[in-house]
């Protein structure tokens, strides 16, 4: 039982926030004020008309951490809701990326071949360059930067994950 | 119907007088002379010039905690919204309910590293409940309304207001405290009715249970003092209190065991380790209680009651979480208590009695005396029998002092007792007791001080002679940083660095200078006397008084170790090993 009480997990919990100046930083102050990982933070707004904002936030720690997280969140004044969505059920879970390779000759097949397989979208090329565009979780976008860096990886940018129960009910 | 219209600063003095704040504790500045301007000109709001702005937190501080009411601190930008910080969050680790009302320079110039400009909001972020930026005047009285409420409800705590200046001379609507509601704050008050039914029913089987009660019940008012008192009585259960829970039951009460935690009672430690229900009220396993959390309470159900969720499971896990606020959920947990038939048979609670009577017997308070020195420990007592049945709140610095003072001095009613607990903030006894006086002032109000912590906000002297303020402060002078010392002489070989209190002014000439009478005592003999003449003295009043210096505070469970390796004395502290590291990270 001790194991599984010191065991790290990772867990996605969705934050609902009002709007506010600052609000951000309260909670980002609240993660190294106090020692909490974060794996990827994302943030917009997503209720126009009431302020509202979404944040996500993959974390990892502990069951006793991963309470005190959500209990520490859910003490923010500007903090409307706090769902733990790994706890909650079955989720969905998605990342963009934008992913700039090297593409002259051979590797330049090689990179469009991989890209197919993956779904990936070619949002700019030049002679000797590609950016591809690719949306999925954490591991298939993983997977796909594994498979070009040996091809002339440049740059890559991350959007973190985005996250919502399935199903029909509201956070 | 028209909004009547007012400027920014005649919004914030109506705000303040509908919130029923009438003194506020401040200094002033560039940015908030508009105000300044604004509170000349009325009378409803009385404002206390205090020498330091931390000054005027810790004022608000004993203000607010020998009230119950919400204290309000106003200071200029700058320097004058960052000497706040250690008030703050003084404020925030004991929960005290304040607003502090900071200038800032013009919205125009926000982010220009203008004259007296600092990121107040960004300073404090960390150390207040919730803060706010005013930049429309529009939204001045709402923020003002909703300050208040978030400082006073569910736990309370610090709430800061940033006030540029030209938001303060702005015109805009006012709004009265009824048409503001908050969208998403709404703590919860009652607890889930299940869990305290599963509660009353380990209650009726425990046979070592246990009441720990801490700040909380303080917090929710003079009521759950008056509740957590009845079910005592009525279970015949014992009860220990932490620092910041003292007077929440009455000192004297056959069922207190004293203070808990690292200088607590050997009986309160003792039946914390050994009791088989826990039944936490209002408290949070800080580590100066729990000790060593991998030996805490080793065969106990614990039930935790707090109004703050995060409080639960953090420290020490619990078997049955209560999230609500203390008062109520004692009401609910009486009656259903009430509700039990049969009558739980309280004889089952002997053999528990019996055993604690045994630790109790070992008078683990008991000190040597000697007509040679006072000792300090008999300072405090003789100050308790002195102002007993008067009408007396104590605030103390931090220290052995303090220690001593919660440990001798006995306490029979909430909010008489004011000391910086969580965060051990030396430099609060002077301005909180100048606080608290300020509410009370036909109130005998002592300031019990280190000679080294009275130093630090010492300038409020003048504070307290400018407002007529009659404070009583007694220097336990044993001219060393005693706790540092106590802990350099456990842990430290006896090196005694940086730990002596060098260059001490002479106290009494001292208080001359600043107005106020002052009264040394060496000789054990005289102490009542000059102790009997101070307290009788019509203004404010040092006394130093020259204690042994080599005295301490005992009994202690040294830090990273369990209560049941509790030091009663010196005889216990020979042959001990040297701390280990974790005691000496915690200090
Ligand atoms: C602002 C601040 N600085 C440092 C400390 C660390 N500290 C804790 S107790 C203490 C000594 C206090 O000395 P004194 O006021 O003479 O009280 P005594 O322990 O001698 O009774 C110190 C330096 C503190 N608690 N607060
Ligand atoms: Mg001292």
């Amino acid at each position: 039982m001790t194991t599984t009480l010191r065991q790290e997990t990772r867990h996605t919990i969705s934050v609902l926030v009002d709007n506010e100046a600052g609000v951000l930083a309260r909670v980002i102050g609240l993660f190294s004020g106090r020692g909490y990982n974060i794996e990827s933070l994302t943030v917009a707004e997503v209720d126009l008309r009431e302020k509202l904002s979404r944040i996500t936030i993959v974390t990892i720690g502990t069951p006793m951490i991963i309470e005190q997280i959500k209990a520490q969140l859910g003490r923010l004044v500007p903090v409307q809701k706090v769902s733990d969505l790994t706890a909650e059920g079955p989720h969905v879970e998605r990342e963009l990326a934008l992913i700039k390779v090297k593409g002259v000759g051979e590797t330049r097949r090689e990179a469009l071949q991989i890209a197919d397989i993956f779904r990936a979208r070619v949002v700019d090329s030049t002679h000797e360059s590609f950016v591809f565009e690719i949306v999925g979780n954490t591991g298939k976008l993983d997977a796909f930067i594994t498979l070009m860096e040996p091809l002339g990886l440049i740059e890559i940018s991350r959007t973190g994950v985005v996250a919502i129960a399935r199903g029909s009910q509201p956070l | 119907m028209t909004q009547e219209q007012l400027n920014g600063s005649q919004i914030l003095l109506r705000a303040l007088a509908d919130q029923g704040a009438d003194v506020v504790f401040g200094y002033p500045g560039g940015v908030v002379l508009p105000l300044y301007d604004e509170l000349f000109k009325q009378n409803a709001v009385r404002h206390v010039l205090v020498r330091h702005e931390q000054g005027a937190v810790h004022a608000a501080e004993g203000y607010a905690r020998s009230t119950g009411k919400v204290g309000v601190v106003l200071v200029t930008s700058g320097p004058g919204a960052t000497n706040t910080v250690t008030g703050l969050t003084d404020a925030l680790l004991d929960s005290t309910p304040l607003v502090c009302l900071t200038g800032q320079v013009p919205t125009s110039l926000i982010g220009n590293d203008a004259f007296q400009e600092a990121d107040t909001t960004g300073i404090t972020r960390s150390c207040t409940k919730h803060n706010y930026l005013v930049k429309d005047v529009t939204q001045l009285a709402r923020t003002l309304h909703e300050a208040f409420h978030v400082a006073r409800s569910g736990r309370p705590g610090p709430v800061l207001v940033d006030l540029p200046k030209d938001v303060l001379t702005a015109v805009g609507p006012y709004l009265s405290p009824q048409a503001v509601r908050h969208k998403s704050y709404h703590p919860r008050v009652r607890g889930d009715a299940s869990a305290i039914t599963e509660t009353v029913r380990l209650m009726a089987q425990a046979r070592r249970p246990l009441f720990y009660g801490g700040g909380g019940i303080i917090n929710s008012g003079p009521q759950a003092a008056e509740r957590l008192t009845q079910l005592v009585h009525a279970t015949g259960f014992p009860i220990t209190l932490t620092l910041m829970g003292l007077g929440a039951v009455p000192a004297h009460d056959p069922h207190f065991l004293g203070m808990v935690g690292m200088h607590g009672t050997y009986e309160a430690n003792m039946a914390m380790h050994d009791c088989d229900l826990m039944l936490c009220i209002g408290a949070r396993f800080d580590d100066r209680v729990t000790g060593k959390v991998s030996a805490f309470s080793p065969h106990s159900r614990k039930v935790h009651v707090d109004i703050d969720p995060s409080s639960i499971n953090k420290n020490v896990m619990v078997d049955i979480p209560i999230i609500g606020d203390v008062g109520t959920v004692l009401e609910d947990m009486m009656q259903a208590w009430r509700a039990l038939a049969p009558r739980p048979d309280r004889a089952l609670l002997n053999p528990w009695w019996n055993v604690i009577e045994e630790w109790r017997a070992r008078q683990c308070l008991k000190f040597e005396e000697t007509d040679r020195v006072i000792k300090p420990q008999r300072v405090i007592r003789s100050l308790y029998e002195a102002t007993r049945g008067r009408d007396v709140y104590v605030c103390t610095e931090v220290g052995q002092h303090q220690m001593w003072a919660a440990q001798h001095f006995g306490f029979d009613e909430p909010r008489r007792w004011m000391t910086s607990g969580g965060l051990g903030t030396m430099g609060f006894g002077l301005p909180a007791a100048i606080g608290a006086q300020m509410a009370h002032p036909d109130s005998l109000v002592i300031d019990i001080a280190g000679e080294a912590s009275i130093m630090m906000n010492i300038q409020e002297m003048a504070t307290a002679v400018q407002h007529r303020l009659p404070v009583k402060v007694f220097i336990i002078n044993n001219r060393y940083m005693g706790m540092v010392r106590q802990w350099q002489e456990l842990l430290y070989g006896g090196r005694y660095s940086e730990s002596y209190s060098a260059t001490l002014p002479d106290f009494v000439k001292l208080a001359e200078a600043f107005g106020w009478t002052g009264f040394k005592v060496e000789k054990a003999d005289a102490l009542d006397a000059v102790l009997k003449t101070a307290l009788d003295a019509p203004g404010p009043v040092i006394v130093d008084v020259v204690v042994d210096s080599s005295e301490n505070c005992f009994p202690m469970i040294p830090a990273g170790a369990a209560h049941n390796e509790i030091l009663l004395g010196p005889a216990d502290e020979t042959g001990r090993e040297p701390g280990n590291e974790e005691g000496m990270v915690l200090i």
